[in-house]
């Protein structure tokens, strides 16, 4: 946990951030209102299921999101900058060289119809303008080697399709980071890989990250992925960051009843002879119409009658900033401070 | 490579052989003669008929064709301009360099309207501009171009007086611009409706968001990335159309008295000039056949991922 302390700033600081998707059934709230500060040389997880709004939270920082996507509220500061107020050209030279992003699908995330070594170096020269063809080539064969594809300055002259998953992947990397970002988003790099690609990618992206001293926010719902490459953890469950702190915080002592749920529904290397899994019981939330208090006030076991009807606040629950968005930790607090005005 | 080069060309001279013989047997069921005018007698048919060999059994004066074709040799007109040779009919007296030239105008066109007009509407995709450019491409597509050729007359040719009303043989550049757009209308709507549509797909695609994501700016996405991925439907329908739009035109030549190939085909046929029609036939057809295999290479060097080998290969 060396990386929370020390000499590193604040890279990126996210409050109360509020993406909606406008469309013709209404309006879904996809992000509602997340919060978190990233330091340099951090790598931070935010896990959660499918439609937790987690990679809809990465566009919305890099400017990606879609019509009929919008951000609604709250701000974004990247190195002490609002990106939320830079217009569409400055956003464009803000991505890719001050933050990159690679995606799900290696397999159609590059242009099919130009070879790689043309869209490595068209990712560096839109940034720098003053490096020649010549240069870029030699630049863009450096960055493939890095991510360790052999013959390199033959590689860099091929197609996609003559790449496997794997390399297309690396290839992806070398591309986000040819121009030496400060912040690499990586929205589920390893989802569509063999697990022992994931493996190779993962412990690249560890690698570069400490050649580069970048911050990465990994987003993923593999909780074992998480656990080998974050530094911090955000959960997100309808598009609210239900608990947040250290991977020990989060793995060992979870405090959020969502956090506990995916926790004990994930297998592990210690279970014994015919142990079941223990699923979270009901379905998603319907983001077209939330529940009016807790997100996870239906699905939840301890669920009380304030869930119900209130959001629940954030809660320091811990150090590190370990906090946990739950009426329960809010009770909890306020047995404590009772018993110490009594005691 | 090679041999899949050997077998299209092989493929094509069968191609040509077939329409031909197809062409040749039409030809022929249809009722009349060359030589039948008010004034000839039986006699006079006879005798003719005679000369050039049209007295033979079909079969016979199909071989004959075909022999003399593989020589090169496309036999004299018989009526229009008796005694003259197919070929020089077709290439040393200017119609097929017309033609060519009005076509190749009009594809340019086509092109260079009907390619960003579509990228601009896929782009706006669903503003009004996008709601415009489909009026009126679809506007483009449904006009008949004899409609379209005679509004432009009356409107630029008879009430303004711009442009000449008869373009004959395009001695000045004014006199290409009314034959070029009828001509091109239809093209460059089809081609903008065409490229709007793929051009929505690869929008659509993961790689794009990746060069959004690299920080590249808009233009650079649509024109660099987009379009070459949205381009084989275009190159697909190009082929053929640069065939048609070249020797097609036979309503546009016939508008503007443009004495093109186009006109010249028709009027073989109503004249029953055997050796004509053969001839037109056999050339537009090559030249068909020539464009799909121009296609199928362009493919190979729009998309990458395509190989130009057969199975055996």
């Amino acid at each position: 946990m060396s990386n929370l302390q020390g000499e590193d700033r604040v890279l990126l600081e996210v409050k109360d951030l509020r993406v909606s998707f406008f469309t013709h059934a209404g309006e879904v709230k996809a992000v509602d209102g997340i919060s978190y500060t990233l330091r340099t040389n951090e790598v931070m997880g935010i896990v959660g299921e499918s439609g937790s709004g987690k990679s809809v939270e990465a566009y919305a920082i890099m400017g990606l999101l879609q019509n009929p996507g919008k951000v609604i509220g709250g701000s974004v500061r990247f190195d002490g900058e609002d990106l939320l107020s830079y217009n569409q050209n400055q956003m464009a030279d803000f991505r890719g060289s001050r933050a990159a992003m690679i995606f799900q699908n290696p397999m159609t995330c590059m242009n099919p119809v130009y070879t790689v070594g043309d869209q490595l170096m068209e990712a560096l020269r839109s940034h720098r303008k003053d490096i020649s063809r010549a240069e870029a080539r030699k630049r863009a064969i450096e960055m493939l080697e890095q991510v360790g594809i052999n013959n390199a300055d033959k590689r860099v002259d091929q197609y996609p399709h003559e790449f496997s998953g794997g390399m297309r992947q690396r290839a992806m990397i070398a591309m986000a980071l040819i121009c030496n970002p400060e912040l690499l988003i990586a929205d589920e790099p390893t989802t569509a890989l063999d697990v022992t690609i994931q493996e190779q990618i993962l412990e690249l992206m560890k690698t570069l990250k400490g050649r580069n001293n970048m911050s990465i926010i990994f987003i993923t719902h593999n909780l074992g992925v998480v656990a080998e490459i974050c530094d911090r953890v955000s959960v997100m469950y309808a598009g609210h960051i239900v608990e947040q702190g250290t991977v020990n915080d989060i793995f060992y002592n979870p405090q959020h009843p969502y956090t506990k749920g995916l926790l004990a529904s994930m297998p592990r290397m210690d279970m014994i002879g015919h142990e079941r899994l223990i699923p979270i019981e009901g379905t998603p939330v319907d983001l077209l119409d939330p529940p009016k208090g807790c997100s996870f006030g239906p699905r939840c076991k301890n669920c009380m009658k304030i869930c119900l009807n209130n959001p629940p606040p954030a809660v320091t629950v811990g150090e590190n900033g370990h906090s946990c968005a739950c009426w329960l930790q809010v009770q909890e607090m306020l047995k404590q401070k009772e018993a110490e005005q009594h005691g | 490579m090679v041999f899949y080069t050997l077998k299209r060309i092989a493929a094509a001279f069968l191609t040509l052989v077939l329409i031909a013989t197809i062409t040749f047997f039409l030809m022929n069921a249809i009722p009349g003669s060359p030589f039948m005018t008010d004034k000839s007698t039986p006699e006079q048919i006879a005798r003719a008929n005679a000369k050039y060999g049209l007295d033979q059994p079909l079969a016979v004066q199909w071989w004959r064709y075909m022999t003399n074709y593989l020589r090169g040799d496309m036999g004299v007109s018989l009526k229009m301009q008796e005694g003259t040779d197919v070929t020089t009919i077709l290439f040393h007296q200017g119609k097929f360099q017309l033609s060519i030239r009005v076509g190749l105008w009009a594809l340019l066109v086509a092109v260079l309207l009907g390619i960003p007009l579509g990228c601009i509407a896929a782009y706006n995709r669903g503003r009004a501009i996008d709601s415009i450019l489909r009026v009126l491409t679809t506007f483009g597509v449904a006009v008949p171009s004899f409609v379209f050729a005679t509004l432009l007359l009356m409107i630029f040719a008879v009430e303004l007086k711009w442009l000449p009303v008869l373009s004959n043989s395009l001695e000045s550049p004014a006199a290409y611009v009314m034959p070029v757009l009828s001509l091109a209308l239809y093209p460059s709507c089809y081609i903008a409706k065409l490229t709007r549509t793929s051009m929505l797909d690869a929008i659509n695609q993961d790689y794009i968001r990746t060069a959004r994501a690299k920080g590249l700016k808009t233009g650079k996405i649509i024109f660099k990335h987009a379009l070459r991925n949205s381009l084989i439907p275009v190159i697909t329908y190009l082929g053929p159309l640069s065939a048609s739009i070249v020797t097609g035109g036979f309503v546009v030549e016939t508008t503007f008295s443009i004495p093109g190939l186009g006109k010249y085909f028709i009027s073989s046929i109503l004249n029953r000039d055997y050796p004509v029609i053969m001839g037109t036939t056999v050339v537009l057809a090559a030249l068909i056949v020539i464009m799909n295999l121009v296609v199928d290479i362009a493919y190979k060097i729009v998309d990458p991922r395509i190989t130009l080998t057969s199975k055996e290969d």
